[in-house]
């Protein structure tokens, strides 16, 4: 996959990890790539978004320009110039 | 009784995650900066068992307050409209049409804004006063609305409600009636949640259903609670519950839970939990059907928009809880929908909104395959008014004639059986 620009957007639970920054610039072909991406420049990423197998944390959910990951091709869904990828805990709203 | 109400301390000193257990200080935070599970409040049941008893409870205001000591809250009742202690009633017509015994529906319809969401936004909103938060928000699909807007102009507090741009009328102008902001967006509940839990990061805010969840849902336990109390402090048999979320679902099972360890219940509760959801939206039953644990997310398209949640936060809990007491899942047509209303409307005369349609109909189904049984002590609960979602079925309910203002036009409708007399 030819890497590309993509902004990350970081969930206040981890912005700790990127030094207090809300947004992380990173090239990447998927998410899966922009994920190995963020590690590599900020070490920790891994471990908390992903679980034993390598597959999304259950109460982690992936956007890729506001579509859930899940709807897509998840980790290995195409990433193209530009886009954000939002890492957003899962466990809000309802009733 | 305010005053016996500030003298009782929480019982909440930290949250723990669900997944891991980690804990944290009972703050405005929600999920586990680890794994990012849930957080759910811990209670000292020792000490409530200590102080809590029939007779206070009794003696306490007739709401949700009347329960303050297994609510999350310290200053309490801060922001109150009377939310809770609605009626149980017995419904032994509807209970007849579905060949079932001892049916109850606790009608939640009866709630300051109509529908349950009144509990859970006392509660949240009594813990933004006690955290010192000015503002409060939410994403809603209307009932939170409705509630959270008058909450926070009773109190006095700032609010910003997200709404789904394509919400049913009714519950548009019954939030913004109350003064505070509404923002419509353009997208369904899901991207509304998904943008409130992104702006739960940036803004200084409560948000009753992100940042302050743990605290908010707490408040659907009081469904239990009343429910035991008003059937003489003993658990019902078997309990059907809408499911969105599914955190209403679970909740109440851990009232009727709750109850039983802190010995306001004689002997242990075993409650069967049932949950009722719409077949245009209906993640959890189709897990539940499959037997698998995965809750595959969904795009919603039913005309029970207050169920519409397609990616579930709590839904694998609810499939574990309705898994453990024996209960069911069961998904319901549109049709079935508006049937239930009109069903529990023309036998016991109560107006439920769609999602109490849900509940309705999927109790006749699990009746009808004998998952609710006759010899069992039932309650359905119904959680929202009809008149918020009139648009669901106005096309199937009107007049049974429209005639001139004469004796002969009256007489001339009722020969034609339009109109029918029973006697």
């Amino acid at each position: 996959m030819t890497a590309v620009p993509v902004r990350v957007r970081i969930p206040t639970q981890l912005r700790d990890l990127a030094g207090g920054e809300a947004e992380v610039g990173v090239e990447a072909g998927t998410v899966a790539e922009a994920l190995a991406a963020l590690e590599a420049v900020h070490p920790g990423f891994a471990e908390r978004i992903l679980d034993g197998d390598g597959s999304l944390r259950r109460f982690v959910n992936v956007f890729v320009a506001e579509e859930d990951v899940r709807f897509l091709q998840g980790l290995d869904t195409e990433l193209s110039a530009g886009q954000v990828v939002s890492i957003v805990p899962a466990v809000a709203g309802g009733c | 009784m305010p005053s016996v109400l500030t003298s009782v301390p929480s019982s909440v000193s930290s949250l723990r995650c669900r997944e891991c257990s980690r804990t944290y200080e009972a703050g405005p935070a929600y999920t586990c900066e680890w794994c990012f599970g849930p957080l759910e409040a811990v209670y000292d049941y020792e000490a409530v068992a200590a102080t809590v008893s029939r007779e206070r409870i009794a003696a306490g205001p007739a709401s949700i307050w009347r329960y303050a000591g297994l609510l999350p809250t310290t200053r309490r009742p801060a922001v109150d409209l009377g939310a809770g202690f609605t009626p149980l009633v017995r419904a032994d017509r509807l209970a007849a049409e579905l060949g079932l015994g001892e049916l109850w529906i606790k009608d939640d319809t009866r709630n300051p804004t109509n529908s349950f969401k009144d509990r859970v936004v006392a509660v949240a909103l009594s813990k933004a006063a006690e955290l010192g938060f000015g503002t409060v928000a939410c994403a809603s699909t209307g009932n939170l609305a409705n509630s959270v807007a008058a909450h926070a102009a009773r109190a006095g507090l700032n609010s910003f409600v997200f709404v789904p741009a394509d919400l049913e009328a009714g519950k548009t102008v019954t939030t913004a009636v109350y003064g505070g902001n509404l923002v419509a967006v353009e997208g369904n509940y899901d991207d509304v949640n998904r943008l409130c839990a992104e702006l739960a990061g940036e803004h200084p805010w409560a948000f009753v259903n992100v940042n302050l969840r743990p605290y908010y849902a707490e408040g659907s336990k009081t469904l239990a609670f009343e429910t035991a109390e008003q059937l003489g402090w003993t658990a019902p048999d078997h309990v059907v519950v809408p499911v969105a979320s599914g955190s209403l679902l679970t909740k109440i099972a851990k009232g009727f839970d709750e109850l039983g360890r802190v010995g306001l219940l004689d002997g242990e509760p075993a409650v069967r939990i049932s949950g009722a959801q719409a077949q245009g939206c209906s993640p959890v039953a189709a897990a539940f059907a499959e037997g698998g644990d995965a809750i595959r997310p969904v795009k919603p398209s039913t005309i029970a928009k207050s169920l519409a949640i397609g990616n579930p936060a709590d839904g694998w809990y609810a499939l574990d809880v309705v898994r453990r007491s024996g209960g069911a899942l069961a998904a319901v047509t549109d049709d079935e929908i508006v049937e239930g209303i009109r069903l529990l409307a023309r036998t016991e005369g109560i107006f439920a909104e769609t999602a109490g349609g849900v509940t309705i109909a999927t109790l006749a189904r699990l009746a009808a395959a004998g998952v609710v049984r006759r010899d069992e002590r039932v309650v359905a609960y119904v959680t929202g008014h009809g008149l918020k979602t009139l648009d669901g079925i106005a096309p199937r309910v009107g007049p049974s004639a429209t005639i001139a203002p004469t004796i002969d036009a009256f007489h001339r409708a009722y020969s034609t059986h339009i109109l029918e007399a029973r006697p």
